[in-house]
């Protein structure tokens, strides 16, 4: 599905990414793991066009690096961004439907089912996004992201600060959408859900891919863990 | 009692006006990041333009033609020149308006020369509508209230109700989220500048042969209307209304009470020494003292509560 090759992404003169490799197939999930500041946004960010970036992004075998970002989604790839970003000054459903594109995309979801695959959002749709709570905004900014049927997603610490019972429901809804033969790049610092719900993991230091393999061989793989991972 | 109603209209007509202006500045500013310099210098084309449309084809055909132009003006400045020194940072923006400014005065000079042009209130409108105690209020003040009012109230419901106006909003906080989502967000600020062009446009339609098209005319309004959108609090639209009318109110009534605090006093029953230097300000009526008022506002407003009355950031 997508094929990253020799990636390099930089902010100004500092050079974050050097030279990445990373693939995704249909219907997988795969995360994206490392300490903070190593440069897993970045890359995210990267696929999406909104970083500027030398190498090759294959999207369904088409280059994408140089395409505007607008496209870039309109090809079919989603980003959900970190800090659970919501149009503050709108409401939830307002929010959702901003979700939909306009052109060349035919709508697969629809706001109902939203509600149904999380009932809160339901009752708070016609609520402004930032008077939500923090799980809430997560849940929409997901659910955003898929009112534009997208083939690919890229999540950026969805888990982040939320409470044990609210990562278990958002976890619920990555095994969902994967379920429907979309593929998501899960970016995560912990390693929680990533480890259950991933069938590979890429661990990522300072701009580089340090591990690449499946769950159950970075459980053995001790050292590695212990220089790129654990504090 | 009819002077304070006559007053109240005009302070709300100076108001609708400013709204127009600063409505569309604020908007701008909300996407940019940096004022826009130059926004007064579009309200003066509308006018020149106004001028010269009314001329051949007349005023009301000018009424919707001008703006339109002012507009496509507008989104070509947005899309080939402001675009690409985005890149260069906010001072480099803020400098491209200044220069934009200085180089609109020195066209509409080029073209329409030095001094005031005739562009006058168009003949249908230009009679008396109804008098109170000797004083006529004019149908062409009454059409421009209307206008301005059916302007705002369009406003609102396009950037609350319509698809285009959600992305709108969404796009002036977060940009990056919004072409993410496959909007394409660089064509949505090409309209906004467009869209905040054509009401600075339409103001200078409607205001222009009542305060006199000329090329100064610029100058005169442009920092009035930065008084109004930093009292009222940067990229809120709801502040540049507020702001917007309290401005109006505020100078159409100081300059229509014209009472001099002297025979303020005289009339308490103090006697003043004509020789004392305190004369000369003392004498000072509060009609000249007018036109400082909204700055005594803005700095007094920076001092209080610098993000104004409804912004959420900083000046
Ligand atoms: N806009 C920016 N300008 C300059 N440097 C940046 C910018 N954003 C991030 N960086 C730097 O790039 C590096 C990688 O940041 P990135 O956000 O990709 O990290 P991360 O792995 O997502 O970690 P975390 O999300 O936990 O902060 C960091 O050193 C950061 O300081
Ligand atoms: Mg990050």
């Amino acid at each position: 599905m997508i094929k990253i090759s020799n990636l390099h992404a930089f902010y100004g003169k500092s050079h974050i990414l050097r030279g990445i490799n990373l693939t995704v197939d249909k219907g997988e999930i795969v995360a994206l793991l490392g300490r903070n500041g190593v440069g897993r946004s970045t890359l995210v960010k990267s696929i999406m066009g909104l970083v500027p970036t030398t190498g090759s992004i294959l999207f369904k075998d088409n280059e994408i690096v140089g395409n505007a970002t607008h496209d870039i989604a309109l090809k079919g790839i989603g980003y959900v961004p970190e800090n659970r970003d919501v149009f503050s000054t709108l409401t939830v459903k307002e929010n959702l439907l901003l979700g939909v594109k306009d052109k060349n995309v035919k709508a697969e979801w629809t706001v109902e089912e939203m509600f149904s695959l999380f009932p809160n959002l339901k009752e708070r749709a016609d609520v402004i996004a930032s008077a939500i709570s923090g799980g809430e905004q997560q849940m929409l900014t997901m659910c955003r992201c898929l009112m534009g049927n997208p083939e690919f997603m890229m999540i950026d610490e969805p888990t982040e600060g939320l409470s044990p019972q609210m990562v278990e429901t958002v976890a619920e809804l990555l095994k969902k959408i994967a379920s429907k033969g979309i593929a998501i790049l899960l970016v995560e610092q912990k390693l929680t859900i990533a480890l259950r719900l991933a069938r590979r993991v890429y661990l990522m230091g300072h701009g580089e891919i340090v591990f690449e393999g499946t769950p159950k061989e970075l459980e053995k793989n001790t050292s590695i863990r212990k220089e790129w991972l654990e504090v | 009692m009819d002077v304070i109603l006559f007053t109240v209209f005009n302070g709300l007509l100076y108001g609708m006006l400013l709204f127009m202006l600063s409505s569309g500045l604020t908007l701008i500013f909300g996407m940019m990041g940096v004022l826009n310099f130059a926004h007064a210098s579009f309200f003066m084309l509308g006018a020149y333009f106004a001028y010269q449309i009314s001329k051949y084809i007349g005023f009301v055909p000018a009424l919707f033609i001008a703006p339109l132009i002012v507009a496509v003006c507008g989104a070509m400045v947005e899309k080939y020149a402001l675009r690409r020194v985005h890149k260069f940072g906010h001072v480099a923006e803020l400098l491209f308006t200044f220069g934009l400014f200085y180089i609109i005065e020195e066209l509409v000079q080029m073209v329409w020369g030095k001094v005031p042009v005739g562009y006058h209130v168009p003949e249908f409108l230009d009679f008396t509508l109804f008098s109170m105690s000797g004083m006529g209020y004019q149908a062409y003040a009454m059409f421009t209230l209307l206008v301005s009012i059916a302007i705002f109230f369009a406003l609102f419901s396009v950037l609350t109700k319509t698809r285009a106006g959600l992305i709108i909003q969404a796009a002036l906080t977060h940009p990056e989220i919004v072409s993410s989502l496959g909007h394409n967000v660089p064509r949505v600020f090409m309209a906004v500048f467009g869209l905040g062009c054509a009401l600075a446009g339409l103001a200078g339609v409607l205001a222009g042969n009542t305060l006199g098209t000329e090329p100064s005319m610029a100058l005169s309004l442009g920092p009035i209307v930065f008084v109004v959108i930093v009292v009222g609090g940067l990229g809120s639209l709801k502040g540049a209304l507020v702001a917007s009318i309290l401005i109006g109110v505020l100078q159409t009534t100081a300059i229509s009470l014209d009472l001099s605090i002297n025979s303020l006093i005289e009339t308490l029953g103090f006697a003043v020494d004509l020789e004392s230097l305190w004369h000369i300000l003392i004498d000072l009526t509060i009609s000249q003292v007018a036109p400082i008022l909204p700055y005594l506002l803005l700095v007094v407003m920076l001092i209080v509560r610098p993000r104004g009355l409804f912004g959420n950031r900083d000046v």
